[in-house]
């Protein structure tokens, strides 16, 4: 082990930021983190190993109990449930005899659940060691157990398995022009940079991961610093549930990416930006780091950029598997080897990002957009939107609908006309922008896609009368419980006693008063979080609570003043059990009879 | 003079150390019984409650014997206070709660060094255990809770000269402590 | 000078100081439990939220004092907030006060009798949380560990670095920085700051309990308003 540690370590230069990234090779060779790699690892980056054990506890994707040497996640999303994940997970389950939860006991195979993995407009999915299979059925599962048994290792497995679709349905703005490599740099600094940066303020872009900050600005403030070491980073860790776009941007429109990104880097005055990949997109990693090489061929990165004497390269780091990751100052954390645990506001990162440095983090697809508007100007992109949201925005389109995939829509575009184009009939609603953002009933069709009315990162998922609201609400309810940091009270403590207390609803245990205390500590959680997860874990509650509340009302016991708050039967079976009684007095009812 | 107030007490998975505590109000005890009638309570021996203005509950809920007594306080009691550590959280008896109650009963009639005859109880007149004893919040609604470990006798006498005064409870910060 | 009002009052700061700071120095209390003057602020226990006048909240010991902000803090509905974020902490661990050496002099109950706290409100998570007993001169009961970070903090500034908090979500906890994770392995001191500042009963120095008798313990009569802002912490 101490032989493998040491070329791990040297591999990433001894350097303590990228430890995700040595854990990540750790697990993958040992199915999990041995207490001695612990050591190693501690001693060799001299850092105290606390910071190794509190990392490797938080991310969903490393153990310190072993796993088996097919280690399998199943993609939990409410899309993945929709299109029948149940039954194909227990037929995966039975087949390989290894329930969720558990390895089984040879030490071949473990199975358990996992947040989104970005394939909802193919699911159900799921993560072998690492990388995606998508479109689950019976018959790609009997494939995958007959690998396993045959103890095929994961790179020879068939790789039409692997194949993961673009589906890009409806291409506009962006989408549709091709970008010839090293056409936005060049046309970058033949404008010249500040006139460029003048541009892309012009064009009116805002963030495209749903918090709608003006580019420019960022640039402009990042780049006004007084510092010398400045960085840029690409927020690649697309975890809200029911997005997929940048996947899709990741894969085929990478030049684009780090295009945006080069550009950017040369306006601030940066020499090295990173690409912050979701653990999930795993099966994106080698790809992107061959287009990185193509680039560094071309001249396009490296020590002189097409000759114009600019330095910057890039650098692609994975996740482990963890949602909050996807907010900024959370991701820096991560990015620095540690938890992702959302920084204290301010200063921003623009001031003190990345190494405390000044950073501009930007979503992947804003970087494609500022590429084309370095290359096209700013009147090609603000042609179309809407006055404060200028240019497209690209959806995730998934759930009940007959085209899921992507679509590129100017803003301004109404959820009618996104409805009727992909396909979505008898329509119940639509969470737009995932489960942190909004439950929209039909009857807000003609509500438009801008930043100021129906905001969203790209989540844009559809249900049809023949889902049940409360089976959504609790998948979002408990995946923010899951993915809660823990940091500050409300949102450690609150999401866990949300969940309870909507279970207990859902369960037809609601008594008189149960909905106010729902929406009380919902309030509370929304009120007090430290950041934007626990401020919209509730989300889904609240915004269900004010749209249904008949729905809720419905579910309650009016007739009883309080339903106990745990399973008064269920809490005697091991004192029944173990006297041997099952009498009348060895039995609770749940609620009194009268 | 209006009609007296009927009070009903009871000792669940306590100590009857709040009990102590109350009787702790001394010659007051005088005064009380010229304002309030006491319905179901240790001090009455009376077995069962009938309707009540005040129900004091001392004590978490262990067993599922603590469940009938609770609901029937709950069903008689206009008002139904939480008295004490253990009846707000569990207090010491919850300490069990970290140890599966499996191993609680091996351990004690079966496992425990001495023991003869080892076996788990199984007289249906015996209330079969919970799982984890519970705070008395979790299984009925409750009006008031008053903390303390136990609430000293000048807590009971302010809480209940307050209620039957006809004010809104209320205790000073000396009163109000969790030990 | 420059100033800020919390709840109408006039509070004067220097540049730079936090809400919690400027109220502290004009004898303002804002309930807190994370924050100690001695180190960065933390802003995870989120007691200290305060309302500015355009209705947004923020924690005053993480916020920059900004001229002329309008503050409310002892309101009736923040105070209600304050005791429900109490009441989540004592419904998470394991807070059996009577069997608690901290009893008396502990911030988590000084704050929760600020507050007037009469019970614990939500269900108990009856957490499973291990007690590490090994030190001679210490004890870490996480029973009673509210995640406020302060041990972690005050063994950095010593170079030590004994605690961290590892984990996710509600399965938070403190680990300590030894190979054996047990504390009679680590470089904690009895005399380390680090082993003193816990605001609870989580941490403890051995020999030092039930010192004082009932009647004469930090909070027994007196306000933690009033220790707090007389410069007496309760760790």
């Amino acid at each position: 082990m101490e032989s493998f540690i040491d070329e791990t370590l040297k591999k990433y230069q001894h350097q303590t930021t990228p430890l995700l990234m040595v854990l990540r090779d750790v697990q993958a060779q040992y199915f999990h983190i041995p207490k001695q790699a612990v050591e190693l690892i501690a001693k060799g980056l001299d850092i105290p190993r606390t910071q190794i054990v509190a990392v490797v506890e938080f991310y969903h994707f490393f153990s310190f109990e072993p796993r088996g040497r097919y280690d399998i996640f199943l993609s939990d999303s409410i899309t993945d449930q929709m299109l029948g994940k149940k039954a194909l997970a227990d037929y995966l389950c039975t087949k390989l005899q290894s329930p969720i939860g558990t390895v089984r006991a040879d030490g071949v195979v473990s199975i358990d659940n996992t947040a989104c993995t970005g394939l909802c407009d193919q699911g159900p999915a799921l993560l072998v060691n690492g990388y995606a299979i998508g479109q689950l059925s019976e018959q790609r599962i009997d494939r995958i157990v007959a690998m396993i048994e045959q103890n095929r290792p994961v790179t020879e497995w068939d790789s039409d398995l692997f194949e993961v679709y673009d589906n890009i349905q409806q291409p506009g703005l962006l989408l549709n022009t091709k970008l010839p490599r090293g056409a936005a740099l060049t046309a970058a600094w033949q404008r010249g940079l500040t006139e460029t940066l003048d541009d892309i303020k012009a064009s009116g872009l805002r963030g495209r991961g749903g918090a709608g900050f003006t580019t420019a600005m960022k640039w402009a403030s990042c780049r006004a610093t007084e510092e010398t070491e400045r960085y840029v980073v690409c927020n690649a860790d697309e975890g809200e549930p029911g997005t997929f776009k940048d996947r899709v941007l990741l894969n085929s429109y990478t030049h684009d990416i780090f295009e945006g990104m080069t550009i950017c880097a040369a306006i601030l005055g940066a020499h090295k930006g990173f690409v912050y990949l979701r653990g999930e997109y795993l099966h994106l990693f080698n790809k992107l780091n061959a287009v990185l090489e193509e680039r560094r061929a071309a001249g396009l990165l490296g020590d002189n950029i097409l000759g114009y004497g600019w330095k910057f390269d890039i650098e692609i780091r994975l996740g482990a598997g963890s949602y909050v990751c996807g907010e900024s100052s959370a991701l820096l954390e991560s990015l620095e080897g540690k938890m992702g645990i959302p920084r204290n506001r301010p200063p921003s990162s623009i001031i003190k990002g990345y190494l405390a440095k000044p950073t501009v983090l930007n979503n992947v697809e804003t970087f494609v957009a500022a590429a084309h508007i370095a290359w096209q100007g700013s009147e090609w992109f603000a042609s179309c939107g809407t006055e404060k949201s200028k240019g497209t925005k690209i959806l995730s389109i998934c759930g009940d609908c007959e085209r899921p995939g992507i679509y590129e829509y100017p803003f301004g575009t109404t959820l009618k006309e996104v409805l009727k184009d992909c396909g979505a009939s008898d329509v119940l609603g639509v969470q737009v922008g995932g489960p942190s953002g909004t439950f929209v009933s039909t009857r807000e069709s003609d509500g438009r896609l801008t930043f100021e009315e129906l905001s969203t990162g790209g989540a844009f998922i559809i249900f049809n009368h023949s889902r049940n609201i409360f089976d959504i609400v609790q998948n979002f309810t408990h995946f923010f419980a899951e993915e809660s940091c823990g940091f500050c009270t409300p949102c450690r403590v609150g999401t866990s006693l949300l969940k309870k207390q909507f279970d207990k609803i859902h369960s037809g245990h609601g008594s008189a008063g149960d909905i106010k205390e729902l929406r009380d500590i919902a309030k509370l959680i929304k009120d007090t979080s430290h950041c934007g997860l626990g401020q919209s874990a509730a989300e889904p509650i609240l915004t269900t609570l004010e749209r249904y509340p008949n729905l809720y009302e419905r579910q309650i016991k009016q007739q009883y003043s309080f339903d106990p708050v745990f399973d008064l039967d269920g809490s005697l079976a091991v004192a029944r059990k173990m006297s041997g009684r099952d009498d009348g007095h060895a039995h609770l009812t749940q609620v009194e009879n009268k | 003079m209006a009609a007296k107030l009927k009070l009903a007490t009871t000792s669940l998975a306590g100590c009857f150390g709040c009990h102590m505590s109350f009787l702790d109000i001394d010659e007051r005890i005088m005064q009380l019984v010229e304002l309030v009638e006491f319905d179901r309570s240790p001090l009455t021996d009376i077995k069962n409650c009938s309707p009540c203005d005040i129900g004091l509950i001392e004590g978490g809920v262990c067993n599922a014997d603590n469940v009938h007594v609770l609901r029937e306080f709950r069903n008689n009691c206009r008002i139904l206070v939480a008295v004490g550590a253990c009846a707000i959280n569990g207090g010491l008896p919850a300490m069990r709660n970290s140890i599966p109650l499996e191993d609680c009963l091996r351990e004690s009639y079966v496992n425990c060094i001495g023991i003869e005859n080892p076996q788990i109880p199984n007289d249906p007149e015996l209330p079969l255990l919970l799982n984890q004893v519970h705070p008395i919040h979790e299984v009925v609604r409750i009006d008031y809770s008053l903390p303390g470990c136990p609430p000293s006798a000048d807590v009971f006498w302010k809480f209940l000269t307050d209620l039957i005064e006809g004010h809104e409870p209320s205790l000073d910060y000396d009163l109000v402590y969790y030990d | 000078m420059a100033h800020i009002t919390i709840d109408g009052q006039i509070v004067p700061f220097e540049a730079g100081q936090t809400v919690m700071e400027a109220a502290m120095a004009a004898g303002v209390y804002i309930p807190h439990l994370c924050h100690h003057p001695d180190f960065t602020p933390h802003g995870s226990c989120r007691q200290c939220t305060v309302t500015l006048k355009n209705g947004w909240n923020i924690t005053a010991c993480t916020a920059r004092a900004a001229e002329g902000q309008e503050i409310s803090n002892n309101t009736e509905e923040l105070n209600l907030v304050r005791k429900r974020l109490t009441q989540m902490l004592f419904v998470e661990g394991n807070h059996f006060c009577p069997a608690c050496e901290k009893t008396g002099n502990c911030q988590l109950q000084g704050v929760a009798y600020h507050l007037n706290m009469m019970s614990n409100h939500y269900p108990q998570f009856y957490a499973l949380r291990d007690l590490d007993a090994t030190h001679p001169d210490i004890l870490l009961d996480r029973n009673r560990c509210i995640f406020c970070n302060l041990c972690v903090r005050a063994s950095h500034a010593e170079g030590k670095d004994v605690f961290a908090i590892a984990g996710r979500g509600i399965n938070k906890h403190l680990v300590v920085n030894s190979e054996s994770g047990k504390l009679i392995d680590s470089e904690l001191t009895a005399d380390d700051r680090a082993a003193n500042i816990c605001p609870t009963g989580a941490l403890l120095v051995k020999g030092k309990a039930f010192q004082a008798p009932i009647g004469q313990r930090l909070y027994d009569h007196h306000d933690i308003d009033e220790i707090t802002l007389g410069g007496r912490h309760g760790g």
